[in-house]
């Protein structure tokens, strides 16, 4: 009879899947590189890339926010001062990999060439998702937490076994962490290997509660090791670091080397939402401290140090974002006609007996309506 | 009955008979064969074969690459099958018992239903969802569950539940074949029930995934039932013609879309109407069925729309189950309260 015991190490060493002590930086705060890193500083033409759409991506965020106190948007979850982590993530990818984000992630979504007004189509309140996933191969904004860590692995593993080189990084949270899904997807993408990248963005809450409250663990990227799946942990604020962690995550995937887990610490500025108020939960103080760490600040300073830009191009760059905002004002502000038939167009391929009937008293009720003599006033 | 000529002589060759199992067994393995894209994963239906067997065989003839085990997580093996649709396959996941289906209930409610609503049809999900459901085998608690109002009241979802071996064979493959999400709801009780039927989703048919059948034709009352309930309806309409009593059986085959044309015919012909199932009654589906033919065919009835269910409570430990599911007499003694004597109905609650 074989032996009972079980062999206990059955993968790879628990050493190499832990996360660093400190997040990887390749950037500091004040624009120096670091010297040495663990990370390989990206080429001029990506910092560069990296500057460039997060002063798009920064001004379209702060359109957005504009745009929800007009009344324009029902709501807006701004993701101001993690422009690192939104756009450094994005680039990373390649042509033929899948992007999975949340509903914070509009920025990302941008950076990924999806045009700004399909984009706002669920949070203007004209349709659920404005834009054609398989396009940009862009999944539609997720609203419940950590599901779409699941779809991430399912496309991920359908695509080896197709003998596609696709990868699929799914975007979440601090919060998102505590829920059953992350903890299912994790688990699935590592039993099967699946070419995924879990990119966890750390803005320090979830809402209101604070990470001291989600997880007593060492950090997010520590869960990994459990899973036996790699993990990063990388500064949020720092473009050219997720950059290049992600870049070697999706390099790995590829590669056949299964998920990896990076958490990108960071900091949400805003409040949750324009209906959240965040002075009840935190101090100006600690604002302040991670607007002093700003990200796109960083970045610039470093490329100004280098000579790699300069005061001109940074004021044709802040011209170009105005001009995109401004057209992204205009096209908002055009009323868009909505067609109440849509709402049984789409539920099956082809709409059931009770659902042509439903449109029928619809359509019934609008005649009656559109009937009646106007009020006079 | 197929006729086969040999040496000249006609001879009758008996139709083999099958069980629902081996139905369901056989139309995953046809699908499989036939459509590359089609992926049957869950909890040990790899090499093992099922708890229940239904994935017999399928781990050693397709490879596991096709047919595999997962971890064990529901929200998983459905949150995953949503994002191997998107990409292209059509997977085909069990969940080993109904109450096991719970954990990825957010993914069926708010992802698998919504995704094609969501992205104007740009994206559909082909995913088949197959569960062992109902009571009757003296199962311990948590493994007998009726769930299909769950899923029945949720748009987006088709809702099929197999009668017998041959409707299984059928309803199966058109279900792994249409492009919306389908739960497929397994009577697990009525599993090794035989049929002698040639197994075929295409011939006689094609479209019977969302119409309902006439089991039984009769002209006095409309016993209406679906997945393990059908059986039981046939012997009391058997058991009432002894009596004179002339019952029509419909099985439903599909609870979602509802097929009001067969139900709505019968039951303006007959006047009466019983609805048969497992699940508990209040907001169960007997409450849908009893509202259409309210609506549809009031002038028509001679009594209340009756229901014949599962009582208001937990599914019961497995010596206590007799008494809670519908069985003959029940529906017999239903048949004797539908106001046979009265010219008109009267003055009283309810039935």
């Amino acid at each position: 009879m074989a032996s009972v015991a079980r062999d206990i190490a059955r993968g790879r060493e628990p050493r190499e899947l832990l996360p660093t002590g400190t997040p990887l930086r390749l950037v500091e705060a004040d624009g120096q590189a670091v010297r040495p890193s663990d990370l390989d500083l990206p080429d001029d033409d990506v910092l560069l890339a990296l500057h460039r759409n997060m002063v798009l991506a920064r001004r379209f965020d702060t359109q957005a926010t504009a745009l929800t106190r007009q009344g324009r948007l029902a709501v807006y979850p701004s993701a101001r001062g993690q422009e690192a982590g939104e756009v450094g993530a994005v680039l990373a990818l390649r042509p033929q990999d899948w992007l999975f984000p949340t509903y914070r992630d509009s920025m990302a979504i941008v950076c990924r060439g999806v045009d700004p007004v399909e984009v706002l189509s669920l949070l203007r309140g004209d349709w659920h998702c404005g834009y054609d996933p398989y396009e940009y191969r862009v999944a539609p904004q997720c609203t419940p937490l950590a599901t779409n860590t699941l779809h991430a692995v399912g496309v991920a593993r359908a695509a080896r076994l197709k003998g596609e080189d696709t990868v699929a990084l799914v975007m979440l949270g601090d919060g998102a962490t505590s829920e059953g899904d992350t903890h299912a997807a994790l688990n699935f993408a590592a039993v099967w290997q699946a070419p995924v990248v879990f990119f966890v963005q750390n803005n320090g809450y979830a809402i209101s509660v604070p990470l001291s409250k989600q997880s007593a663990a060492p950090s997010l990227a520590h869960k990994g090791v459990g899973y036996g799946v790699p993990a990063m942990l990388v500064d949020g604020n720092d473009a050219a670091a997720v950059y290049a962690a992600v870049q070697r995550a999706v390099a790995a995937a590829a590669e056949g080397r299964g998920p990896t887990l990076i958490e990108s610490l960071t900091y949400r500025i805003e409040a949750h939402t324009n209906a959240d108020d965040a002075t009840r939960y935190r101090d100006q103080d600690e604002v302040d401290g991670w607007l002093a760490r700003d990200p796109l600040a960083r970045i610039r300073q470093h490329l100004l140090a280098r000579g790699l830009l300069d005061e001109p191009a940074i004021a044709a760059l802040d011209a170009e974002a105005e001009a995109e905002a401004a057209a992204l004002r205009r096209r908002m502000n055009a009323d868009r006609g909505h067609d109440p038939a849509d709402l049984f167009r789409y539920v099956y391929a082809e709409p059931t007996p009770d659902l042509r009937g439903q449109q029928q008293e619809l359509s019934a009720e609008l005649a009656a309506a559109a009937d009646e003599p106007e009020v006079s006033r | 009955m197929t006729a086969i000529a040999e040496r000249g002589h006609a001879r009758e060759v008996a139709t083999p008979e099958v069980t629902m199992a081996a139905a369901l067994n056989q139309a995953l393995a046809d699908a499989l064969s036939e459509d590359e894209t089609v992926l049957v994963f869950g909890e040990d239906v790899g090499p093992l074969g099922g708890v229940f067997r239904i994935t017999d065989g399928l781990a050693a003839k397709f490879g596991e690459a096709r047919v595999f085990d997962t971890p064990l997580a529901e929200s998983g093996i459905v949150g995953t099958a949503i994002g191997m649709a998107m990409n292209g396959l059509r997977p085909v996941v069990e969940m080993q018992f109904d109450a096991f289906a719970y954990p990825a209930f957010e993914q069926i409610v708010s992802h698998l239903a919504k995704f094609r609503n969501r992205t104007r049809g740009r994206v559909a999900l082909p995913v088949v969802i197959r569960i062992p459901y109902g009571g009757g085998i003296g199962g311990v608690e948590h493994h007998c569950d009726s769930s299909e109002a769950y899923y029945a009241h949720t748009p987006g979802l088709r809702v099929v539940t197999p009668a017998t071996p041959g409707d299984a064979y059928a309803l199966l493959r058109q279900a792994i074949e249409c492009p919306d999400p389908v739960i497929f709801l397994e009577p697990k009780r009525r599993y090794w029930s035989k049929q002698a039927v040639v197994l075929d989703h295409v011939g006689t048919n094609p479209k019977t995934l969302d119409q309902a059948v006439v089991r039984r034709a009769g002209s006095d009352v409309t016993l209406i039932a679906y997945g393990g309930t059908v059986g039981t309806a046939l012997e009391a309409a058997e058991a009432a013609a002894e009596e004179d009593r002339s019952i029509e059986v419909i099985d439903l085959r599909s609870l979602s879309p509802f097929d009001d044309e067969t139900v709505t015919a019968s039951v303006r012909r007959t006047g009466r109407a019983i609805v048969v199932h497992e699940a508990s009654r209040f907001c169960g589906y007997g409450a849908e069925v009893a509202a259409r033919l309210s609506e549809q065919c009031f002038h028509y009835l001679e009594a209340p729309v009756l229901r014949v269910t599962g009582f208001d409570i937990p599914y019961p430990p497995p010596h206590l189950e007799e008494y809670h599911l519908p069985s003959v007499d029940r529906i017999l003694e239903a048949v004797d309260r539908l106001q046979w004597q009265e010219t008109r109905p009267a003055v009283k609650a309810g039935g």
